[in-house]
C-alpha cells in the first residue's frame, strides 16, 4: 500500500469503519420509521434500476451502428396507462402509511410526561414539571411516554432528534406538541434545524436517555426547590389573578379549578376544549376568549410576562384540582381591602404589597 | 455506419451566412435597444452565466467552509450570509430565467413560426428589470449581504436581523416582474403567434412546457411579490401582519411565500423538461413515444404544482387534515413526472440512437432526475417528512432535481441549438467529457448528502458535529470535480464561436422549424411565413424534403 | 421563392404587402395584434388580481379571527366620503367607456374630452382618498406610526364610534384593530398607486389623443387601457363593501 497516500488511505478506512446509513434508533417509533423510509428506498431503487435498465438496453439494441433506421412508433396506451397507476398505487400507499406515522408522532398519548420547551436565539431551554430547567439539553426516561409542547419566543425554531425521527417547529406565538418514548439510554443529538439566524449552527444539544431509576435520581438531583406548578402560583398571586379567580360564587372570574382538560362554552357560542393554546391565549388575549356568563374585563398580559412565565401559569392552572389553594394564596396575602373580590385596579399594588409584608 | 447523425456542409466552402441577426447591425446600442428575441436571448445567455458564475463561487466556498466541522474558513454570519447569496442569485437569478429566458426567447417563435414574440419591447423590458433585479442583488453583497436565507422567514427576516432585507425584497420583487413579463409574453406568443398549420398538438413538447411554466409565471409571482411587500412593511412600519404579539400570524407569509415558491419549482424544471423531449427525440431519430400524454403532463404539473405548497409546512403545526389533503396532491403531482420519464424511455425504443453531448446530457438528467423525483415522494410522504425536512436530505433531493435536473437540461440545451444560435459547433469530444466530468461530479457532490440528510445533520449550518466529515469531504471532492466539469463549457463554448466548425441549417437533422432556416436565423426568422402541413418530429416528411431538393437539384 | 437573402431584410423592395404604419411588422395582420395585446393586458390583469389576491386572503383570515376589532375599525371610516369616491369612479370608467366609443367612430373631440374628463374624475378620487387619510392620520390610526387605541377602548371619546353607539373594546382586541387599519392601507393605497399609475399614462394618452393618435382605427392602445382602468375600478368594486360596508350595523 506504499503507492497510496497515507491520510487518504487513513481517511478510507476511518470511512469504512465509521460507515452508518442511518441514525440509531432510540425511539418506539424509530424502527416503525425507518422501515417506511426503506420501503420508499427499496421502491426507488427498483424503479431507478428499471429506468437504467431499460436506458441501457435500449442504447445497446438500438444504437445507430445496430438499428440505422428508426421505426417511428405513435405510443401505446396499454404501456402508458401502466406507467401511471404503478406509480400512482406506489405512491398512494406510500401516502398512506407516511400518513399513519404522521398522526401518531402528532397525537400524543393520554398519559404522556409533559416537559415544556422554549426556543429563543439560540438556545433552548426544557422545563419539567417539578421545577428542572436545563439548557441545550434534556434528561428524558426510557419506557415512558414523553410530549413536548413547544413554543418559541422570537423567530421560528425547530426542535429536531434524528435518533427518535421526530422535529417540531417551535413557532412564535403558538403552542405545538410532538411525543416520543425513548426506548435506549445513550446521549443523543439535538438540532435546531429551522435557521434562525447568526448561531443558528449552535443552537445544538443533548439528548440524554435514562432508565428510569436514573432519571428519578437526576431529577431529585437537578431539582431547583420549587416545581413548575409552584413558581405558576407565585406568579398567580403576584399578578393578584386569584383577585377574581378565587373560585367563589361571585367572583367575577371563572372557577379554573378543574378547567384543563374540560369543555367550555364561549360567549360567542363556540364549545372549545380547554386545552394548554387556550390556556395560553386567555392569559394573552382575553377578550376573544371569555367564559358564558363572564365579562370582557380581565386585561391582556401580552408583553407583561415571559414565555417561562405563561408556562409556570398553564401548568399551575393544569394541576389545580380545587380552590384550596387559590385560598391559600388569597389568605397568605391578606383579605383584600373592600372585600368580596371587588378589586379596584388601584388596590392591587396594596395587595402585592401586602403579601410582601408577611 | 457511422455513429453520429451529424452532417455538416463541406467546410472548405460553407460560410456563416452573411446577412444573419447578429450582423445585421453593429454596435452596443444596437444589442442594448433591439427588440429582436434572438438578440435579447444572447443578452440574457451573457447575464445569467456572469450571474451562474456568481452563484457556483458562493456555492463553492460553502463546500470549502464544510470541509471541517468547526466554522473556521469564516463566521457564521458570514456563512449565513454566503448561502443566502447563493439561494438568490441561484433560484432567481439562475434558475427561474435559464431556460425560458435564453432558450425559449430563442426559440419559441422559431418554433411556432412567428417573427417575433408578440410584445417585444416588453421582452426587452424584461431583460432590464433582470439586469435591474441583479444590480440590487449585486449591490446587497457588496454592501454587507443578508443572512435570513433566500426563504424570508418571518419573524426572522421582519424583526430579527439587521442585514439588507429590504433591497434583497426589492430586487426580487424587480427580478419577478421580470419573470411575470417573459411568462406573459410567452402566453400570447403561443395563443396568437402560430403559424398556418401549426395546431396545438402539432407544437414542439419544447413549447408545451413552455407554455405550462409561463402560466405558473403569470400566477404564482405576483403572489411572492405581494409577500414581500408586507415584509417590507412589516419590516419598516411594523404593521404586525406576520408579527404574533400584535395578532399577526407568522404562518400566513409561509402560506403566501410557498404559495409562489413550490410553483416556482417547476417553473424551473418545465422547461428543461422541454429540451429533453427535443433531445431525446433528434438522437433517437423518432417521434416523442406518447406525445399527448407527455405535452399533458406538463400542463397537469402546472395545474396541480399549485396545489401542493403546504408540504413545506408540515412540521409547522398545521391541521393534521390539510396536511392530508396536501400529501395527497403531492403524490398526484409526481405520477406527471414518473410518466414523462418513461416515456423518454420509450422514445428511444426502435429508435436510431447516436449519442452526442446534448444527449449524453439528456440521459444524465434522466438518471438524476428520477433519484429527484423519486427522493421528493419522501418529502412529500407526511411521516418520513418530519425526519428528512430541513435536513441535507432535502438539500440534495433539490439540487438533484434542480442542478442534477434543470442545470444538465440547459446544458443539453445549449449543446443542442448552440450550433442554431451561433452557426457554429462546439468540439464534440470535450464536450462529451465535460458531461461525463459533469455527470460525475454531480453524484459525488450531491449523493452523500442524501446520507447525511438521513443522519441528522440539519441544512444551513456553519458547524456540525464532526462524525458528519468524511461525507462533508466527499461531498467537497466531487464540488471540485463538478467546478470543472462546469468551467470546461464556458471555456470551449467561447473558443468555438470564432474556431468551431462551421454548422449549416440543420447539423442534427432535426424536424423542428427552426432547423430548417439558416444558422444563425434572419432577423425576421422566415422569409416568408411557414406553413405547417406536418406533426412535431416527423421525421418521415424530413426524409421526403430531403429527397426534393435533391430532386431538384439534380 | 421572390425574396432573395440579401434584401430580404428590407421590406419595402420586397413588395411585402402594405400595412398601416401602426402595425408592428412581426405580425401578420392587423387582427392578429389587436387580438394579441388584448390578450395580453387580459393575462395581465390576472396577474393584478393574484396579486391583490394576496391581501384579500389575509383580510378575510384576520376578519375571521378578530371579528369585533373589523367592525369597530369600519366605524372609524366614512360611508359618505366612500360612496361618493364609488360614485366618482364609476362616473370615470363610464367616461373610459365612452372614450374608446369615440376612438372607435373616429371622433377626436369626444376622445379627448372623455380622456380629460377620466382624468379629472380619477385625480378627484385621489384628491378625497387623500382627505380620509388625513383623517386617520389625525386620529393617530396609521399603523406603525404611533398608532393609538384611544377610539376603541374608549368610543365615547370618538365621534364616529359613538354615532355607532360602539361598546369599549377590551385592551387585547383593540390591538388588533392595527391589523384592520394596516389592511386598510395596504389595499387601498396599492389600489391608489394604480389609480397614480393610471393617471399619469392618461396624460400621456391625452397629449397624443390630441395628435390625433387614436383616431385613425388603431385604438388597441386605448381600448387595453380602458381594460386596466375598468379593473382598477373592479378593485375598489370589492374594496369598497369589504372595507366599509359589511362590518357595519348599527
Amino acid at each position: 500500500m506504499n503507492h497510496i497516500s497515507p491520510v487518504i488511505w487513513q481517511f478510507f478506512v476511518k470511512w469504512l469503519t465509521n460507515f452508518e446509513l442511518y441514525p440509531p434508533e432510540a425511539s418506539r417509533i424509530a424502527p416503525q420509521m425507518d422501515a417506511l423510509y426503506f420501503f420508499m428506498v427499496l421502491v426507488s431503487l427498483i424503479g431507478l434500476t428499471i429506468v437504467i435498465l431499460l436506458v441501457t438496453s435500449f442504447c445497446i439494441l438500438y444504437s445507430k451502428k445496430r438499428h440505422p433506421v428508426a421505426v417511428q412508433i405513435e405510443g401505446s396506451t396499454l404501456l402508458e396507462a401502466t406507467w401511471t397507476i404503478i406509480p400512482l398505487g406506489l405512491f398512494l400507499i406510500m401516502f398512506v402509511w407516511g400518513a399513519l406515522i404522521y398522526f401518531r408522532v402528532y397525537t400524543p398519548p393520554a398519559n404522556a410526561m409533559n416537559i415544556y420547551v422554549v426556543g429563543k436565539q439560540w438556545m433552548w431551554k426544557a422545563e419539567h414539571p417539578g421545577g428542572q430547567h436545563e439548557i441545550n439539553s434534556l434528561h428524558v426516561p426510557t419506557g415512558q411516554a414523553v410530549q413536548l409542547t413547544l413554543i418559541s419566543q422570537d423567530v421560528f425554531h425547530s426542535f429536531s432528534i434524528p435518533a427518535f425521527r421526530v422535529k417540531r417547529e417551535a413557532i412564535p406565538g403558538r403552542y405545538t406538541t410532538v411525543w416520543f418514548e425513548p426506548t435506549t439510554p445513550g446521549t443523543y443529538h439535538l438540532f435546531c434545524t429551522q435557521y434562525c439566524g447568526t448561531n443558528h449552527s449552535q443552537m445544538i444539544g443533548d439528548i440524554v436517555v435514562m432508565t428510569p431509576d436514573d432519571f428519578k435520581k437526576w431529577l431529585a438531583e437537578s431539582t431547583s426547590g420549587a416545581s413548575l406548578a409552584q413558581n405558576g402560583e407565585r406568579l398567580f398571586a403576584s399578578l393578584s389573578c386569584n383577585a377574581c379567580h378565587n373560585g367563589r360564587p361571585d367572583a367575577r372570574g371563572p372557577n379554573l379549578a378543574n378547567v384543563y382538560g374540560s369543555k367550555l362554552t364561549l360567549t360567542n357560542g363556540q364549545t372549545q376544549t380547554a386545552d394548554e393554546a387556550y390556556l395560553r391565549e386567555s392569559i394573552l388575549n382575553p377578550s376573544e376568549h371569555v367564559t358564558q356568563g363572564f365579562s370582557p374585563i380581565m386585561p391582556t398580559y401580552q408583553g407583561q410576562i415571559s414565555e417561562d412565565g405563561v408556562i409556570a401559569l398553564v401548568e399551575y392552572i393544569k394541576n389545580l384540582n380545587s380552590n384550596y389553594r387559590v385560598d391559600q394564596t388569597l389568605n397568605t396575602t391578606g383579605l383584600l381591602p373592600e372585600g368580596e373580590g371587588k378589586v379596584a385596579p388601584a388596590a392591587r399594588g396594596s395587595t402585592a404589597r401586602g403579601m410582601v409584608k408577611q | 455506419m457511422s455513429s453520429t447523425i451529424v452532417s455538416l456542409p463541406d467546410q472548405s466552402t460553407a460560410r456563416i451566412p452573411k446577412i444573419n441577426f447578429i450582423t445585421k447591425e453593429n454596435g452596443l446600442l444596437s444589442w442594448l435597444l433591439t427588440s429582436d428575441h434572438k438578440r435579447i436571448a444572447i443578452l440574457y445567455l451573457i447575464s445569467i452565466t456572469f450571474f451562474f458564475t456568481i452563484g457556483g463561487a458562493l456555492a463553492g466556498v460553502i463546500r470549502l467552509e464544510l470541509l471541517t466541522p468547526q466554522s473556521d474558513l469564516m463566521a457564521a454570519d458570514t456563512y449565513n450570509k454566503v448561502f443566502t447569496m447563493h439561494g438568490v442569485v441561484m433560484i432567481f437569478l439562475f434558475l427561474v430565467p435559464s431556460v425560458p429566458a435564453t432558450l425559449g426567447n430563442f426559440l419559441i417563435p422559431l418554433m411556432i413560426g412567428a417573427k417575433d414574440l408578440a410584445l417585444p419591447k416588453i421582452n426587452l423590458l424584461s431583460w432590464y428589470l433582470y439586469i435591474a433585479g441583479g444590480i440590487l442583488v449585486l449591490y446587497t453583497m457588496i454592501s454587507g449581504g443578508v443572512d435570513t436565507g433566500w426563504t424570508f422567514t418571518t419573524p426572522l427576516s421582519t424583526h430579527y436581523v439587521n442585514t439588507n432585507v429590504l433591497t434583497t425584497g426589492m430586487a426580487i420583487f424587480i427580478a419577478g416582474f421580470s419573470s411575470i413579463f417573459t411568462g406573459l409574453n410567452f402566453i400570447v406568443t403561443i395563443h396568437k403567434m402560430r403559424a398556418p398549420g401549426m395546431t396545438w398538438f402539432r407544437l414542439p413538447l419544447f413549447v408545451w412546457s413552455n407554455y405550462a411554466a409561463s402560466i405558473l409565471m403569470v400566477l404564482g409571482t405576483p403572489v411572492l411579490a405581494i409577500a414581500l411587500v408586507l415584509v417590507a412593511l412589516e419590516r419598516t412600519v411594523g404593521i404586525g401582519v406576520f408579527d404574533p404579539t400584535k395578532g399577526g400570524d407568522p404562518l400566513l407569509f409561509q402560506h403566501l411565500f410557498w404559495f409562489y415558491s413550490h410553483p416556482a419549482v417547476y417553473i424551473m424544471i418545465l422547461p428543461g423538461m422541454g429540451v429533453i423531449s427535443e433531445v431525446i427525440s433528434a438522437f433517437s431519430r423518432k417521434r416523442v413515444f406518447g406525445y399527448t400524454a407527455v405535452a399533458f403532463s406538463s400542463v397537469a404539473i402546472a395545474v396541480f404544482g399549485f396545489f401542493v405548497w403546504e408540504h413545506h409546512m408540515f412540521i409547522m403545526g398545521v391541521s393534521s387534515y390539510s396536511m392530508l389533503v396536501f400529501s395527497l396532491l403531492t403524490m398526484l403531482v409526481a405520477v406527471p413526472s414518473a410518466i414523462k420519464i418513461f416515456n423518454w424511455t420509450f422514445t428511444l425504443y426502435k429508435g436510431s440512437i447516436t449519442f452526442e453531448t446534448p444527449m449524453l446530457y439528456a440521459f444524465g438528467f434522466m438518471g438524476l432526475f428520477t433519484i429527484g423525483g423519486l427522493t421528493g415522494v419522501f418529502l412529500g410522504t407526511s411521516g418520513t417528512d418530519i425526519h428528512l425536512t430541513e435536513t441535507y436530505f432535502i438539500v440534495a433531493h433539490f439540487h438533484f432535481v434542480m442542478v442534477g435536473g434543470m442545470l444538465m437540461a440547459y446544458l443539453a440545451g445549449i449543446h443542442f441549438w448552440w450550433p442554431k444560435i451561433t452557426g457554429r459547433m462546439y468540439p464534440e469530444k470535450i464536450s462529451q467529457l465535460a458531461a461525463v466530468v459533469t455527470f460525475i461530479g454531480f453524484n459525488f457532490t450531491f449523493f452523500p448528502q442524501f446520507i447525511l440528510g438521513t443522519l441528522g445533520m440539519p441544512r444551513r449550518y456553519a458547524a456540525y458535529p464532526p462524525e458528519f466529515q468524511i461525507l462533508n469531504v466527499f461531498s467537497t471532492a466531487g464540488a471540485t470535480i463538478l467546478g470543472v466539469g462546469y468551467l470546461l463549457p464556458i471555456l470551449y463554448l467561447t473558443w468555438s464561436l470564432k474556431y468551431g466548425e462551421i454548422a449549416g441549417n440543420n447539423p442534427w437533422q432535426a424536424t423542428g422549424l427552426e432547423w430548417q432556416i439558416q444558422s444563425p436565423p434572419l432577423t425576421e426568422n422566415f422569409l416568408e411565413v411557414p406553413v405547417m402541413d406536418h406533426d412535431a418530429y416527423d421525421y418521415e416528411w424530413l426524409e421526403r424534403q430531403k429527397e426534393k431538393e435533391v430532386a431538384s437539384a439534380g | 421563392m421572390p425574396d432573395s437573402p440579401a434584401i430580404a431584410h428590407d421590406e419595402l423592395e420586397t413588395g411585402h404587402p402594405a400595412h398601416p404604419s401602426y402595425q408592428r411588422h412581426h405580425f401578420a395582420t392587423m387582427d392578429q395584434q389587436a387580438d394579441a395585446t388584448s390578450f395580453a393586458m387580459w393575462l395581465f390583469l390576472l396577474t393584478e388580481i393574484m396579486f391583490f389576491g394576496g391581501m384579500f386572503t389575509a383580510y378575510l383570515i384576520y376578519r375571521n379571527w378578530y371579528y369585533p376589532a373589523f367592525v369597530a375599525g369600519s366605524h372609524q371610516l366614512s360611508i359618505f366620503w366612500g360612496t361618493l369616491n364609488t360614485g366618482v369612479l364609476i362616473s370615470s370608467s363610464f367616461t373610459m367607456a365612452m372614450g374608446v366609443w369615440y376612438a372607435e367612430t373616429r371622433r377626436k373631440q369626444g376622445l379627448v374630452l372623455c380622456l380629460i374628463a377620466t382624468f379629472v374624475l380619477g385625480l378627484g378620487f385621489l384628491g378625497i382618498k387623500s382627505i380620509e387619510y388625513a383623517e386617520k392620520i389625525e386620529k393617530h390610526h396609521v399603523p406603525g406610526l404611533h398608532y393609538s387605541v384611544k377610539s376603541f377602548v374608549d368610543p365615547a371619546s370618538d365621534k364616529a364610534a359613538s354615532e355607532y353607539g360602539d361598546k369599549p373594546l377590551a385592551l387585547d382586541m383593540a390591538r388588533h384593530t392595527e391589523l384592520y387599519f394596516f389592511l386598510y392601507f395596504a389595499m387601498t393605497g396599492m389600489h391608489a398607486l394604480h389609480m397614480i399609475i393610471g393617471i399619469c399614462i392618461l396624460g400621456y394618452m391625452i397629449f397624443r389623443a390630441r395628435a390625433g393618435d387614436y383616431t385613425d382605427g388603431h385604438i388597441s392602445f386605448v381600448e387595453n387601457f380602458g381594460l386596466y382602468w375598468h379593473f382598477v375600478d373592479i378593485i375598489w368594486i370589492f374594496l369598497f363593501p369589504l372595507l366599509y360596508l359589511i362590518s357595519r350595523h348599527a
